[in-house]
């Protein structure tokens, strides 16, 4: 984690302005805890943080040993509404929480640039 | 066509030792390249000597050339490495064809029907070997898809006639069992147990997540990597589809032969239930 604390607020700005996202968290990718949050009221984040990381963990050991290398993006879709996740450099996901019609690309942007902010 | 051409001939520069030859060489046939194709399939091969898919592309290139007896050697080679391998099945099945021995090219083309039961293209071959003549020997040299490499029955059988069925699919039970498909990485090593091991759970993982959230039922997961993309799906509740591409395949495609693969896997799946 390189940038300091309030550019993490400003990171997470950028996703939650989309029209359609629900909320955005940076989240630990080793321990699954939650470094900085925005959330809509009424969703659980230290729950749904532990289980991102969890997932993100699975998913980058399955995608190294079938030869396509480090996940960059990846999106959780489900029948109303979607989670969406960007791995950064530091070990921090940045994690956006979006209705079923939300921009997925408008919000993958995002959350590339959040990356960079966050490091 | 030509932008999938100049993609993956800059990721075979890139990585000479890559799959991408297959398609490469494929894509160049269609076009009538076949000199550029020629060579695509032969430096491909010299790579991948033990590669059935390999000696079955080039096969194709040099029946295109007519050069009927060098690709009869190269569909036996595929054969030798991969006794149910359907594109050397059919491949050899239109050799026997157009010499006339049609009792030959029906075995073989029953052969490949046995381990592609819902293969249009064998069905079609065959039903001509069996009531057509010579004239009808050139309908067998259609341009096609490379036929997936031979493996066990029941496994081929779960993917049969999908893209990608023996190196970009793979069928998982609930404890991360493989139940059909395969998985190779670029350098051509099969790395199905180890994805397996590592998936196993995910679907579970996966439907907890949504369900903390209100989502309802989770749909799909697709990542993008450094080098592919992946596309996570689940046919039942206790089965988890992966399908794996290169960059060169766009998220949204990877999304629709998903989709079937996973229609294809939910039949199977009910079918052995």
């Amino acid at each position: 984690m390189t940038a300091p604390a309030a550019a993490y607020g400003k990171a997470l700005d950028l996703i939650t302005r989309v029209r359609s996202v629900r909320g955005a968290m940076l989240v630990s990718a080793e321990d699954g805890i939650v470094v900085a949050e925005q959330l809509m009221e009424g969703i659980k984040g230290p729950a749904v943080s532990a289980l991102a990381a969890s997932l993100a963990a699975r998913l980058r050991r399955a995608m190294e040993a079938a030869g396509v290398g480090a996940s960059l993006f990846w999106h959780l879709q489900a029948e109303q509404g979607a989670l969406l996740v960007v791995p950064t450099t530091g070990g921090t996901l940045v994690v956006a929480v979006a209705e079923p019609d939300v921009n997925v690309g408008l919000v993958r942007l995002e959350l590339l640039r959040a990356a960079e902010v966050v490091g | 066509m030509p932008d999938e051409i100049k993609t993956l001939s800059s990721q075979l520069a890139q990585d000479p030792d890559s799959l991408v030859f297959l398609r490469l060489g494929e894509l160049l046939r269609h076009k009538g390249q076949l000199d550029t194709a020629h060579r695509v399939a032969l430096t491909g091969l010299e790579r991948h000597p033990h590669l059935p898919d390999a000696h079955d592309l080039y096969a194709r290139i040099l029946a295109d050339k007519h050069d009927y007896e060098r690709a009869f050697d190269e569909w036996d080679m595929a054969l030798r490495i991969a006794p149910d391998h359907v594109g050397a099945l059919k491949g050899l099945a239109f050799l026997y064809f157009k010499i006339g021995d049609v009792q030959q090219a029906a075995a073989h083309l029953e052969a490949a029907q046995r381990v592609a039961p819902d293969d249009p293209g064998v069905a079609q071959a065959l039903a001509m070997a069996r009531g057509g003549g010579p004239a009808d020997a050139e309908a067998l040299t259609a341009p096609e898809p490379i036929a997936p490499a031979a493996q066990p029955l029941e496994e081929a059988r779960v993917f049969a006639g999908l893209e990608g069925a023996q190196e970009g699919l793979l069928l998982l039970d609930a404890s991360g069992r493989v139940l059909g498909g395969a998985l190779k990485d670029s350098g051509g090593r099969d790395v199905t147990d180890a994805v397996a091991a590592y998936l196993a759970g995910v679907s579970q993982e996966a439907a907890r997540t949504v369900k903390l959230l209100g989502l309802g039922k989770w749909t799909g997961l697709a990542a993008e990597g450094n080098h592919g993309h992946v596309h996570l799906a689940a046919p039942t509740s206790d089965a988890l589809l992966l399908v794996v591409r290169d960059r060169a395949v766009p998220m949204g495609r990877l999304a629709v032969i998903a989709q079937r693969a996973a229609l294809a896997a939910r039949r199977w799946l009910e079918a052995h239930a």
